[in-house]
């Protein structure tokens, strides 16, 4: 927030924005643009059947740890509300039922212990 | 025949992708708050949604400029918390690889958690599937989220900073996040690569640039595929 309002050398801002959308869809295209139909090891295919399930909690769990808005200090309503998120979609596997349960859970308790 | 079963597996895939419309949605519209107030202007925050297409390496990017870090490391940091979509392209190359080259490039441009997750597990349960059908399934998940994605954005930027901190939207990406994990976890070696995962992530919490999730993220990856092979040869695993 320190430098809230005050725009960026638009320059910089531009770049940023084409680099990262052709180095995206770089990054989606190299497999199913160039290797196609090609078979692909069988040793490759067993590493990325667990891609999501292995990047995506390492990406959630400091967000979960030290929370941005709280200015990374340990907070019990957040705490909670992604144990309750995920305890939720493991158990009735529903993205919605999930995240509706996460975020009644943060909501009632930043309401409860006045965050 | 084709046309109209592949029509079909068009609209089973916006429809299972109907909850995702309450991920979307809000993430779009924090997206466009954040930038707003980091100072981006309309053209750019638009531009960013429309061309990256990805939310969390657009948080990343927007994090970082805050930061006045260099344009490289932005660049690299950004793309870097990406990689994952590299792994979904190749994940989803077996099913979709014969597609004419046209298709893939746009389904390319599609890929994100959400259309990977709903496809994935699609095409894993229903081995009949054509290519054409799978295609059509997979533009499915994203006919209504992607434009739901653009308009949540270019809403957000227009509302800015009028929205309440007391709505603790912060918090909408890892709901969003942790909610696609839960279903994810299958099987053992699905939870095996998910601990690893957390585990590896708090211990490179001090490696810089992001690198530590791409650290973690490869040794849950071999985690899982092990653990996969041990329960295999024990005749355990389905």
């Amino acid at each position: 927030m320190t430098n809230a309002g005050v725009p960026f050398d638009p320059a910089t801002v531009w770049t940023v924005i084409i680099g990262l959308a052709l180095g995206s869809f770089a990054l989606r295209f190299i497999f199913i643009g160039m290797v196609g139909s090609r078979a692909m090891p069988e040793w490759v295919l067993r590493h990325l059947r667990y891609t999501a399930v292995a990047v995506l909690p390492a990406l959630v769990t400091p967000l979960v740890i030290w929370p941005a808005a709280t200015g990374g200090v340990m907070d019990t309503p957040r705490m909670a509300a992604a144990a309750v998120t995920l305890a939720v979609g493991y158990l009735v596997k529903n993205v919605l039922a999930a995240i509706f349960s996460g975020a009644a859970t943060l909501y009632l308790l930043l309401f409860l212990l006045g965050g | 025949m084709t046309r109209t079963t592949a029509k079909s597996w068009f609209w089973r895939g916006a429809r299972d992708s109907l909850p995702f419309i309450f991920v979307a949605g809000p993430f779009g519209l924090l997206f466009g708050v954040l930038a707003a107030e980091a100072g981006l202007d309309l053209t750019m925050i638009f531009t960013f949604s429309m061309t990256v297409f990805a939310g969390s390496a657009q948080f990343a990017a927007l994090q970082l400029l805050r930061e006045d870090a260099p344009t490289l490391i932005i660049l690299a940091s950004a793309l870097a918390v990406n990689l994952r979509v590299a792994m979904y392209s190749a994940s989803l190359t077996p099913y979709l690889g014969g597609a004419p080259l046209w298709q893939r490039a746009l389904a390319a441009y599609f890929t994100v958690d959400q259309s990977y997750s709903l496809s994935i597990v699609k095409f894993e349960t229903e081995p009949a599937m054509t290519v054409p059908q799978r295609m059509a399934y997979f533009f499915g998940t994203s006919a209504l989220i992607a434009p739901l994605w653009y308009t949540a954005t270019l809403v957000g930027a227009v509302m800015g900073s009028q929205i309440p901190d007391s709505w603790a939207l912060d918090f909408a990406l890892p709901i969003a996040f942790l909610a696609m994990i839960g279903p994810m976890l299958r099987t053992p070696a699905h939870i095996a690569a998910a601990l690893v995962s957390i585990v590896v992530a708090i211990l490179a919490v001090g490696i810089p640039y992001n690198l530590g999730l791409l650290v973690a993220g490869a040794a849950a990856m071999m985690t899982g595929a092990q653990v996969e092979l041990m329960l295999k040869r024990r005749g355990l695993f389905s």
